[in-house]
């Protein structure tokens, strides 16, 4: 019989054991009795030879080696019983062990999903990113996107790796079905080989189709198969229209595909790029990835990337100069969705060890009254390790159990909160309860099992045996009040972090609430709008298609301004270039002072309230061929010309060799968005008229283009009338990115918010818990103290007395766990402060305010039991005696 | 009446696999062999008797089977297994070296060991 055979059929086992024994006293019985006992004393000198029969089974029971899964689900069967006995204890229990492990579990899985897991490309440990590093800093830092001339020579000077490369290029798509906007990409032929990703459907970009002139072919997003051709096979071989271009569909990209976080729903070969940018050493923005070849490694890579940059920089010293290649391994790009992640995965482990304090000094009162119990058992011979093995049983089976209920609640959860993330959570698609999650839950709880279950367990009695069984029906509560003491003012101190925390956040929000955006946000309505692209090819014409466009949408009924704008204000997005005051080429790579550059048309001020400070704003009558003007704001005329009037300096700008001329100043607008604009370096803001845009930059000027409108109604309702008013004659004009301003200031400050919420939300949590704590432990404590109390008032104490006597004992715990939370606060802030733009550190009147909400709802919860114990009849405490 | 004394630790599962080796026998026979033949001398405590044979069924030397004795009542019979056959010659080999080396030691004379 094996050892599992043993475990699964324990009562087969049984009765062979008891049969086997019977059979023994009967032969020895009637042995015995040939010998010429009678047969009643036959059978009792048969029991004596044999010995007491459970020791013997007992005995033979251990030597079956099965005996600790016995005993196991002995301890478990009673310790589902003892909680089934206490359901109020198991309700707050599991329900707290559910919340914490549960919240702990999805704040995992998130982590996970964005940044924990790998790449969804075949072995992404062997997948670089390269780019281009010069020795010089320019507005947009020193790392650059690859060219694609300097892309080729990387590609054949590099034995090490495999390299593809792709373009961002979104765009419209006006065939089959209405025109809309998408994002897409040019990309390599071998961009899917090196990737290691297979196409869904149909075959990916041939080499001979990666080259101009070839035959125009297209792959497509799965979502955009689904959307246009219904998923159907059809699909394959038909048409598109892109950005003007047909092309024919070849493939279908598998649904999990994504370029770092982008899903393109258009990929073009991009070899058939047909402009100056496939010749350009200037024209950066090719994206490039490298596989290493089998038997290469990153070191041997980056040697030869370097040689190759030492030959360019001498080769092409214009473009090159200082220039060099680097590569390294990929890395999700999830910007501060880490931080905060990490913030709220603190948080809920801060809820978790309170719930764990909690029940341990839950588990820590009933350890003490069953202490006669245990001493008892012990007495009867039970082994000190077998007794604390039962009581760790019993908090494993209450942490699983918990953890279970908390697993189930982040199934539940984890999809509905990853969507509810501000401004979307990047690589959410990877997002989902896993193995590895799992364990980590199971880890979780089985820790948090141990850390409330240690205490109560290893206070199992070892010595002083007599004494606790001498000593009647008080229990021995003396010794544990300091441990009790201690949870208490550990769950204390815990939510004075959470508290102080969600009250920081609270106040910053407030306080950013507050803050002039520099716009008026009410009633204005921001779309990014694509022309047709039939019309981009001519600066003249797309100049004409712009005015003709503003003319259509000023007609739509509810438009009281209309007016174009590169950057929208607290939109992402924004155009730094650098200026000068004195006569220089603000392009060559010296380091000059940076503004946001913004073109506008005449009417921008009206639409978005920015106030006029000095001077004038852009006028019709700036127009091509004009004096370049160009207004400023507050910031910038300060930065740029400290002590002087601006109006009519002259500023060279990276835009026209000839310096514009300053004709107003304007009100700063808080582009960075509420929270963070106070903070960042670049502040100057300036606005030059898109009429005199210089026309090589017509075209990638439209391409960033967005229209502002201020309405009279409801700015959403206007959004159907202005997509169809601006259609066109070929109707592929678009908007896209469509939003209010409202909208953008308000999701400037999403992340705070969204932290709000949650810190909030775990702070209540915290206070409750912490209630409940303190409320269990002192009516614990108080009930202990009955015969004392009774004795007391029989003496002459008066029920205040009592009651402060009880109050004493709790100020002294909520005292001790707010100087230790302060001190714990004082962690946290930091990392906000560090971690969120817009918090500062903590103002007193507000610590004092969470500090207060704090004690005062400690100390409700320890005057019930306080007056319980004022209420103590003495007659009956004596009694009890 | 001869002496009886207290069995050397480790010597009843010796013992037991000695008797089980002779054929399949039930735990009170086991007893009674061992008792008649070392002639009363050797007294197996009883109560130890089956914590034992179940410690050795369950490290796999013995093995055991519900059969009917001659008297038609069920009872369990225990046979040596391959695994307990060479266990039996180790230590039966062990214990014979032992008693060897313990008579050797007790035959010096007295001079000797001085």
């Amino acid at each position: 019989m094996t050892w599992w055979h043993r475990v699964t059929h324990r009562k087969r086992m049984e009765d062979q054991l008891d049969n086997e024994l019977a059979f023994h006293i009967e032969q020895l019985t009637s042995d015995l009795m040939a010998r010429g006992h009678g047969p009643a004393e036959a059978h009792r000198l048969a029991r004596l030879e044999l010995g007491g029969p459970e020791q013997v089974k007992e005995e033979c029971r251990d030597a079956r080696g099965t005996r600790w899964v016995e005993d196991l689900f002995q301890d478990v069967r009673y310790a589902v019983r003892t909680l089934r006995q206490r359901p109020g204890f198991a309700t707050v229990a599991l329900l707290s062990l559910a919340l914490g492990t549960g919240a702990t579990t999805v704040m995992f899985s998130l982590i996970d999903g964005v940044m924990l897991k790998p790449f969804a490309y075949r072995d992404p440990a062997r997948l670089l990113r390269l780019w281009e590093q010069t020795d010089y800093n320019t507005p947009g830092g020193n790392i650059w996107a690859f060219t694609y001339p300097n892309y080729l020579d990387c590609k054949s000077g590099t034995p090490a790796l495999d390299m593809a490369v792709w373009y961002f290029h979104p765009g419209t798509l006006s065939a089959p079905g209405a025109a809309d906007y998408d994002d897409a990409a040019y990309a390599s032929s071998d961009l899917f080989s090196v990737l290691g990703v297979k196409v869904g459907l149909g075959r990916g970009i041939l080499p001979e189709e990666d080259r101009p002139g070839a035959e125009p072919v297209a792959l497509i997003s799965d979502r955009l198969w689904h959307r246009r051709f219904g998923g159907s096979r059809e699909a394959l071989g038909a048409h598109l229209v892109f950005d003007g271009q047909p092309y024919t569909i070849v493939g279908v990209m598998p649904p999990t595909f994504r370029l770092d976080d982008n899903e393109f729903d258009v990929i073009t070969p991009i070899g058939q790029i047909d402009s100056k940018l496939l010749q350009r050493r200037q024209a950066h923005g090719f994206q490039v990835w490298g596989r290493l070849r089998p038997g290469a490694n990153l070191a041997q890579a980056k040697t030869e990337l370097a040689t190759i940059g030492h030959r360019l920089a001498e080769q092409y010293p214009d473009s090159n100069k200082g220039r060099m290649f680097i590569a390294e391994a990929l890395k999700p790009d999830v910007g501060d969705a880490k931080s905060t992640l990490l913030l709220l995965l603190g948080a809920v482990t801060l809820v978790l060890l309170i719930a764990c304090a909690n029940i341990a000094s839950l588990l820590l009162a009933r350890a003490v009254s069953r202490e006669r119990e245990l001493a008892m058992r012990v007495a009867l011979g039970a082994g000190r390790g077998r007794l604390v093995r039962q009581c760790l049983t019993e908090s494993a089976v209450l942490a699983l159990a918990g953890g279970s209920l908390g697993v189930l609640l982040a199934a539940i959860g984890i999809q509905p909160f990853a969507r509810f993330w501000p401004g979307g959570l990047p690589r959410i698609q990877e997002v989902q309860l896993n193995w590895r999650v799992l364990l980590f839950a199971l880890g979780v709880s089985l820790a948090s099992g141990l850390l409330f279950g240690l205490a109560p367990a290893l206070r199992t009695p070892a010595r002083h045996l007599e004494q606790t069984l001498r000593s009647g029906s008080r229990s021995l509560a003396g010794s544990t009040h300091r441990l009790h003491g201690a949870f208490v003012v550990s769950e204390i101190a815990l939510a004075v972090v959470l508290l102080v925390s969600a009250g920081l956040l609270g106040r910053t929000l407030l306080r950013l609430s507050a803050l002039d955006p520099g716009v008026d946000v009410h009633n204005v309505l921001t779309a990014r709008t694509a022309l047709s692209p039939a019309t981009l090819a001519d600066p003249e014409r797309t100049r004409a298609a712009w005015r003709l466009l503003l003319d259509q949408a000023e007609r739509v009924p509810g438009v009281q301004a209309i007016a174009m704008v590169d950057t929208v204000p607290l939109r992402q997005g924004s155009n730094p270039i650098n200026y000068s005051v004195v006569a220089a080429n603000v392009d060559d790579e010296r380091e000059y002072p940076t503004a946001l550059a913004n073109s506008v048309t005449p009417d921008y001020l009206k639409v978005t309230g920015i106030p006029l400070r000095h001077g004038r704003f852009l006028t019709e009558d700036d127009r091509k061929g004009t004096q370049s003007v160009v207004a400023i704001d507050e910031v910038m005329a300060q930065q740029a010309f400290p002590g002087q009037d601006a109006i009519g300096k002259p500023l060279w700008l990276g835009i026209a060799p000839d310096p514009a001329i300053v004709v107003g100043v304007v009100g700063h607008v808080r582009q960075w968005g509420l929270a963070a604009d106070d903070q960042s370096k670049l502040r100057a803001q300036l606005y030059y008229p898109f009429a005199q845009v210089p026309d090589k930059l017509v075209h990638r000027w439209s391409d960033l283009m967005s229209i502002a409108v201020r309405t009279s109604a409801d700015p959403l309702s206007l959004v159907d009338p202005l997509r169809q008013a601006i259609r066109g004659v070929t109707g592929d004009q678009v908007l896209y990115e469509v939003n209010t301003l409202e909208q953008l200031a308000t999701g400037s400050l999403a992340r705070q918010r969204f932290l709000l919420l949650l810190f909030g939300a775990f702070a209540g949590l915290a206070l409750l818990l912490a209630c409940v704590g303190i409320y269990g432990v002192l009516a614990y404590l108080t009930s202990q103290r009955v015969p004392e109390i009774g004795v007391r008032m029989a003496l002459g104490a008066t029920a205040p007395q009592v009651m402060w006597m009880v109050l004493r004992q709790s100020f002294a715990m909520i005292l001790a766990g707010i100087v230790l939370g302060a001190a714990g606060s004082w962690f946290a802030t930091r990392s906000l402060v560090r971690l969120v733009e817009g918090v500062r550190s903590i103002e007193p009147s507000t610590f004092a305010a969470m500090v207060a909400v704090l004690a005062t709802a400690a100390l409700f919860a320890s005057f019930l039991p306080a007056r319980r114990a004022s209420r103590v009849d003495p007659l009956k405490a004596l009694r009890q005696e | 009446m001869p002496t009886k004394f207290d069995m050397p630790q480790g010597t009843l599962d010796l013992l037991i696999l000695k008797v089980v080796a002779l054929g399949p026998v039930h735990g009170y026979a086991i007893a009674q062999r061992l008792h008649q033949v070392s002639r009363d001398v050797v007294q197996v405590p009883q109560g130890s008797l089956y914590p034992a044979l179940h410690r050795l069924e369950n490290r796999g030397f013995l093995t055991a089977d519900w059969k009917q004795t001659e008297t038609g009542r069920e009872a369990k019979f225990y046979r040596l297994t391959r695994k307990g056959k060479a266990q039996l010659e180790t230590e039966s080999a062990g214990w014979q070296k032992l008693t060897e080396a313990v008579s050797l030691i007790l035959a010096l004379s007295e001079g000797g060991a001085e």
